[in-house]
């Protein structure tokens, strides 16, 4: 899909708890971009993406999907997008099935190509001999197998992920990771982010790092390298030096 | 550590654990000084004395050798008791087997699991036995007060209830687990736990309306017919009551029988204890297979509503918390039928007994629907504004409120069309407002939580219950005293505002 707009922009977004969570945080992410939002704990991350995502109400700031203002028209803004957290949102008494045909109804999908996609889905995630078996005795790898198929479902424009591969196994880790890039190559923007460093690094086409609620870096992982000054350092060294060296937040 | 010393320290950390158990139910997990929640249960254990005087206060001075009639009406409130007490620990020892909580740490230390699982077992007796004790408190203290320190013994007699029926409790569940297997348990546990609750009251009001066309128990327990039935003045039936009355000779073999009862379920059940628990675990459990069924989405109210339906169904604690108040039913239900044709008189009694039902039940529906959302952030997220998602819930509670009691309300207007209409908008009201209520003091919790709902807001569980009674003494009130009708109703409306002012929704 071509598209003038970018795929997530927020300007000056700003939340504020017992002290600010995310302090005036200007952000772009181009459309069909696979980008990895890092940073240590508490610095910022998921309270930004859980605003994008319509979870959490913005102190001030603005947050522009694909050209819609998320905060004016949020129901046309989740309608293009997909929230998927580190803590699977699935239904221990239903199927997987039954799950995915919940949210496809929430996103008011076609029935007959929803449950094309989902018996898809699930049989691509190695979920598909337990299509009728209720998630409740799932192990958490699955019920983030689950959770995940359910945000893709509806074919979204930007997926945002908070820690996807928590818990995933290295076979289960591979397919996600092997999913959300073809989603890429189809146009689809992915923004996630994680802990594991390597899987920033070999994924993503850009990369920030967030500290005490502010972006203190961001490009590619070249450009991060040159500004850091630092040819042949890893990501994992340049994230250490450069949160060691951000602002303690007020 | 040696064994002795790790059943001691266990034994200690099961009441620490249970100590903040039920602090945390009694301040909702609040920041409360034990001092201030032991000087508010102090209040409210004193309160509740008000209602115990009216209920045994004529009681008090009964003496031994107890009259027939007597003896039968304090046997069957001991039975009574002892029932509503084997209910309750039913139910705890279910929730053990099923909640994992510390359940895989304990089961992968060195420690010696039979003499851990025989802390545990002693540990659900005690809190079993204390719980009693609480309830069991203004009663007692009543007769204490009324007819002497005899009756103290009352206390030992609610102990030794506590004791037996865990021990039974204990039993049953392990029975039912080789019955029916660790699938099927829970439910027919909670299906035994509420008729076990509910059954002997409800068995005593059937037998007054079939015998004598009245809702009251004491008549058949006061009949010649029980008389006739009862065993000689020496039987071992009689002892509960002559322990509760201050007779060492029946108190001690009944004490007695309290622990060894104990005694052997922590023999026979501890060693296997830990088999149950396993058994019990999810993964352990076969998976459920489903038959594959078309695929539907519709509209996205219909599938918020319909997703609602399949989880209700499926709730596995829902059939404990909603089935005693269906089982209450029952008698207003055989009395409708049985005095079908004798004028609308004799059936304003069930009006209220609706109407408060309902209440009951929307409040625990629309709890589980609107608070006890598991994928929260899902519809959150979904693309669809926030009011369409909370019609939903409500049109799910109130269509099953619609199932469960227009059989009830058309069966009244078979009677009478005035008392229908009557019993059938205040059972929409009380609906209506218990489903308020908890839209107004709406939380994000677990399915799982159901059980505890009421400590997230005692206002809120307060404001349920009065708006419930207030609505079944509207609607009583309006078939008899249609003034008096409109000054319960607008209390009762009052009520309603004064809990909107201050819900968190408005504030």
């Amino acid at each position: 899909m071509i598209t003038t707009h970018a795929a997530l922009e927020l300007r000056g977004l700003t939340k504020r708890f017992d002290r600010p969570a995310v302090d005036g945080l200007d952000l772009t992410v181009r459309a069909g971009e696979f980008y990895a939002l890092l940073g240590a704990n508490g610095a910022g991350k998921t309270t930004t993406l859980r605003m994008v995502a319509g979870l959490l109400r913005p102190d001030a700031g603005s947050v522009s999907i694909l050209g819609i203002d998320a905060l004016g028209d949020p129901v046309a803004a989740k309608q293009i997008m997909a929230w998927v957290s580190d803590e699977p949102m699935i239904y221990d008494k239903l199927t997987p099935l039954e799950y995915l045909e919940f949210v496809a109804g929430l996103w008011g999908c076609d029935t007959d190509v929803a449950e094309r996609r989902s018996h898809e889905l699930l049989a691509s995630l190695g979920l598909g001999p337990h299509l009728h078996e209720r998630c409740e005795g799932f192990s958490k790898g699955m019920r983030q197998k689950v959770a995940l198929a359910g945000a893709l479902v509806h074919e979204p424009q930007l997926i945002i992920l908070d820690e996807p591969l928590t818990g995933l196994d290295a076979v289960s880790a591979r397919h996600v990771k092997g999913l959300l890039q073809n989603r890429v190559r189809s146009g689809c923007t992915v923004i996630m982010t994680t802990h594991i460093l390597e899987v920033a690094e070999r994924m993503a086409d850009r990369i920030g790092v967030i500290a005490a609620g502010r972006l203190i870096a961001e490009g590619t992982l070249a450009e991060l390298r040159q500004q850091n000054g630092q040819a042949d350092t890893s990501l994992e060294d340049m994230f250490v030096a450069l949160v060691d060296s951000a602002p303690v937040a007020a | 550590m040696t064994s002795s010393a790790s059943v001691t320290w266990f034994a200690g950390h099961e009441v620490r654990l249970a100590w903040r158990e039920m602090l945390g139910m009694l301040t909702a997990g609040r920041r409360w000084r034990p001092r201030s929640v032991s000087l508010l249960l102090i209040v409210f254990v004193i309160f509740l004395h008000l209602p115990a005087y009216a209920v045994v206060g004529r009681f008090a001075d009964v003496q031994t050798p107890l009259d027939q009639s007597t003896a039968i009406v304090i046997t069957a409130s001991i039975f009574l008791a002892w029932a509503l007490v084997l209910s309750q620990a039913i139910e705890s020892v279910t929730r053990v087997f099923y909640a994992r909580a510390d359940l895989d740490l304990i089961m992968s230390s060195p420690a010696p699991l039979t003499n851990l699982f025989s802390v545990r077992i002693a540990a659900i007796a005690l809190t079993v036995t204390l719980m009693a004790m609480l309830l069991a408190t203004p009663f007692v203290n009543v007769l204490v007060i009324g007819g002497g320190a005899r009756w103290f013994s009352a206390y030992a007699v609610v102990i030794a209830m506590g004791l037996s029926a865990s021990a039974c409790a204990i039993a049953i569940t392990v029975g039912l687990f080789q019955l029916c297997g660790p699938a099927k348990t829970r439910l027919v546990a909670q299906i035994i736990s509420a008729v076990t609750g509910a059954g002997f009251v409800i068995a005593l009001q059937v037998a007054a309306i079939l015998s004598y066309g009245t809702l009251s128990r004491f008549a058949v327990l006061t009949s010649d017919a029980a008389a006739a039935f009862a065993p000689d003045a020496d039987s071992v039936v009689w002892w509960p009551a002559r322990a509760m009355l201050g007779d060492i000779a029946a108190l001690v073999p009944l004490l007695a029988a309290g622990l060894i009862l104990l005694g052997i379920a922590m023999a026979i059940f501890s060693p296997r204890f830990s088999n149950y628990v396993a058994s019990a675990a999810p993964s352990a459990q076969a998976r459920r297979k489903k038959v594959a069924r078309p695929f539907r989405t519709g509209s996205r109210r219909k599938a918020l509503r319909r997703k609602e339906f399949v989880l209700l169904w499926r709730d596995p604690w829902l059939v404990s918390q909603t089935l005693m108040q269906l089982l209450y039913l029952l008698p207003p239900a055989l009395m409708l039928w049985r005095s079908f044709g004798e004028g609308a008189g004799a059936f304003i009694v069930l009006a209220p007994v609706i109407v408060m039902a309902a209440g009951q039940l929307a409040g625990g529906l629309a709890w589980l629907t609107i608070s006890g959302e598991d994928a929260a952030d899902l519809v959150t997220t979904a693309p669809l504004p926030g009011n369409t998602i909370i019609t939903a819930k409500v049109e799910v509670v109130l269509v099953i409120i619609a199932v469960v009691f227009t059989p009830m309300v058309a069966g009244l207007a078979l009677v009478s069309l005035r008392l229908a209409a009557v019993t059938a908008l205040a059972t929409v009201v009380a609906a209506a407002s218990a489903t308020a209520i908890q839209l107004w003091f709406r939380v994000q919790a677990r399915r799982s939580q159901f059980r505890r709902r009421q400590t997230s807001s005692r206002i809120a569980t307060f404001a349920e219950a009065f708006s419930s009674i207030g609505w079944a003494a509207t609607a009583a009130l309006a078939l008899v005293l249609p003034i008096a009708s409109v000054i319960a109703g607008a209390i009762t409306a009052g009520l309603m505002a004064l809990t909107w002012k201050i819900s968190p929704v408005r504030t």
